[in-house]
């Protein structure tokens, strides 16, 4: 059935197939390009108008640096006046990052958070994403309420068997408070106010016994 | 190998039972445990597979008496790997939370033994409408296969089907895991021989 | 202290085969016999470390630099396929004995998910190794492709020691090879999932 190889024929194959197969992808992705754009661009603006009150415009992108890291976030404004920030934050969860959406008001509430990638363990860690244990974060007043899991004497519920998780979550919505602050005052976060920019909050030893084991 | 006087019917309805690629053949285990954590995450690998298994059979099939025999595995890798990165491209574009779900195991794809098997076992020796069928058959196999594993998986994990909970609360948990994967997977490869045995 | 944690995730908490099901067809596949899987393992190995060095330059030399990020899936198989082809050549001339023992598995590895998937991995997932989240540098890169060949290897044996002594028992006539290796390895995924939390 098939052609005798020989050295000629083999590399003119193989050759032929390269330029063909490479010559139809270029053409696929020149044609799929501008979607695939699209997509990522209403995934972000899906999770900016989850997280921030209503506005008009468009979201205004910027990058801050804090305590060494930048910092990307949107700025949203309504009727001219700030409406809040859209901040991305992200802290070292149980089996990788979790990454937030998180939205801050103009008077330094948080708004609501939106999880952005995550991946913990199903049905353990990844019900961060469900109502339940995100709804917490809904209308959170950072100057009123302790923004750590009670385990850490906060007013967080963690979620049940996934206390890193939940650590994880609590700690980059907390970056996003230091980076809301940096935004509108200028400051830089203190040494003293614990896990925040730190990023991996969970360096302090644990003694759960084995069952809250993420 | 195959039957001349297969019908086109014969083609695709084999592969669901009869050469089933995963209960019968066992091939193609890795998406097979990973991404059959739900029913719908099962189905969209499914599909996945057909979608390059079709158009990669087919130009195989066109293909092949024009390739030499031995660079013949490294021809179909590209073939494959062309219509892998198409389909990634087109799942970007318009899945975009499908293909964030699959994530890795969409690449993968282009190692699935499956794919190059049917490649070197029905395509390089058969025209390109009955290489078509066959593409189309076993990736329904696969599909069928992947679907109902999930769907077991996810009711007994999650206590839901299709994303559609019936009961509150948690199911066993360890179905959605990794043990749970290997467990349901032998658990239903014993069920399906009892069911073709007795025929 | 990082190559030390990326080390035990890589063989222990996330193993490639028990929690990521990467590599199962080798796993189900070549696992009835110890002194094959050690083969086996040892081929691997070697091969998967390889290639990820081979295409984390071809990622960021070449591909980055060139706005080709599209040509991944296509251009990391045919590295992969190219340097299997060179490693068996290599190892054929300079040790005739390791060629003997690794020789007939070389071929399989070309399609062995576990290392384009390992390729893959370190050029596209963010790691919290000790700390932030960011991506892997080329000494980071090349440890975990290592270490996670090691864990290949770990579950390979253990599977493969299970295995024949799985063989000297009865097994009712449903579960005789595959279902009943499934199942094993369902319950040496649980044991690998007391590992979770480690790091």
């Amino acid at each position: 059935m098939a052609v005798q190889s020989s050295f000629k024929n083999m590399v003119l194959c193989l050759l032929v197939i390269c330029f063909v197969s490479s010559a139809l992808l270029a053409v696929v992705y020149a044609v799929t390009k501008a979607p695939i754009e699209a997509a990522a661009a209403a995934k972000t603006n899906n999770a900016i108008a989850q997280v921030v009150p209503e506005f008009d415009g468009t979201p205004e992108l910027s990058q801050i640096n804090v305590a060494g890291t930048d910092y990307t976030y949107y700025k949203v404004s309504k009727d001219g006046a700030v409406a809040g920030y859209a901040i991305m934050a992200a802290a070292t969860g149980f089996s990788g990052p979790v990454s937030l959406m998180v939205g801050v008001t103009a008077d330094g509430i948080i708004y609501n958070t939106s999880v952005l990638s995550q991946s913990e363990t199903p049905g353990l860690g990844a019900k961060c994403t469900e109502p339940a244990f995100a709804d917490q974060f809904r209308n959170f007043n950072p100057a009123e309420k302790v923004l750590k899991v009670k385990k850490d004497g906060g007013d967080v519920d963690a979620i049940t068997a996934s206390t890193i998780t939940s650590r994880a979550y609590t700690n980059a919505v907390q970056i996003a408070i230091d980076v809301y602050k940096a935004i509108t005052t200028g400051a830089q976060p203190d040494a003293a106010s614990g896990a925040s920019v730190s990023a991996n909050g969970s360096s302090e030893p644990e003694n759960n016994g084995g069952q809250d084991n993420e | 190998m195959e039957d001349r006087t297969m019908s086109k019917l014969q083609l695709i309805t084999k592969g669901l039972i009869k050469e089933n690629p995963t209960f019968v053949l066992i091939l193609g285990m890795c998406p097979t445990l990973a991404t059959t954590t739900s029913a719908m995450n099962g189905m969209g690998m499914g599909f996945a597979t057909l979608f390059v298994l079709v158009l990669s059979n087919m130009a195989i099939s066109a293909a092949a008496p024009y390739i030499p025999d031995k660079v013949r595995i490294p021809s179909y890798i590209v073939i494959i790997a062309a219509f892998v990165t198409i389909l990634q491209f087109i799942m970007q574009a318009y899945t975009p939370a499908m293909y964030e779900t699959l994530g890795l195991f969409i690449p993968l794809i282009v190692v699935n033994c499956i794919v190059l098997g049917r490649a070197e076992a029905f395509a390089n020796k058969n025209s390109v409408i009955d290489s078509a069928c066959d593409g189309l058959g076993i990736g329904l196999g696969f599909t069928l296969a992947l679907t109902v594993l999930g769907l077991i998986r996810e009711i007994i994990g999650s206590g839901s089907a299709f994303g559609f909970k019936f009961i509150s609360g948690d199911g066993i948990l360890v179905f959605v895991l990794a043990p749970g994967a290997f467990l349901a997977l032998g658990y239903l490869i014993v069920l399906f021989r009892k069911l073709t045995a007795k025929k | 202290m990082e190559y030390i944690i990326i080390i035990i995730s890589a063989i222990f908490v996330n193993n490639i085969l028990l929690s990521q099901f990467l590599g199962c067809c080798p796993f189900l596949g070549v696992s009835n016999k110890l002194s094959t899987a050690v083969g086996m393992s040892g081929a691997v190995c070697f091969v998967i470390t390889l290639a990820t060095l081979v295409t984390y330059l071809l990622q960021y030399y070449v591909l980055v630099p060139l706005h080709i990020e599209f040509m991944q899936t296509i251009s990391f198989i045919l590295v992969i396929a190219a340097l299997v082809q060179m490693v068996e050549i290599v190892l054929k001339k300079v040790s005739p004995s390791l060629y003997q023992a690794l020789g007939i598995f070389l071929p399989l590895i070309t399609t062995n998910c576990a290392v384009l998937g390992v390729a893959l991995i370190v050029v596209t997932k963010e790691f919290t190794f000790g700390g932030e989240p960011h991506m892997l540098n080329l000494a980071e890169s090349v440890v975990y492709a290592f270490a996670t060949s090691v864990g290949f290897g770990v579950a390979m044996i253990l599977f493969a020691g299970l295995r024949e002594q799985l063989a000297l028992n009865k097994v009712p006539k449903a579960f005789q090879g595959i279902p009943i290796a499934l199942i094993t390895a369902s319950i040496l995924a649980l044991a690998f999932m007391g590992f979770s939390g480690l790091v």
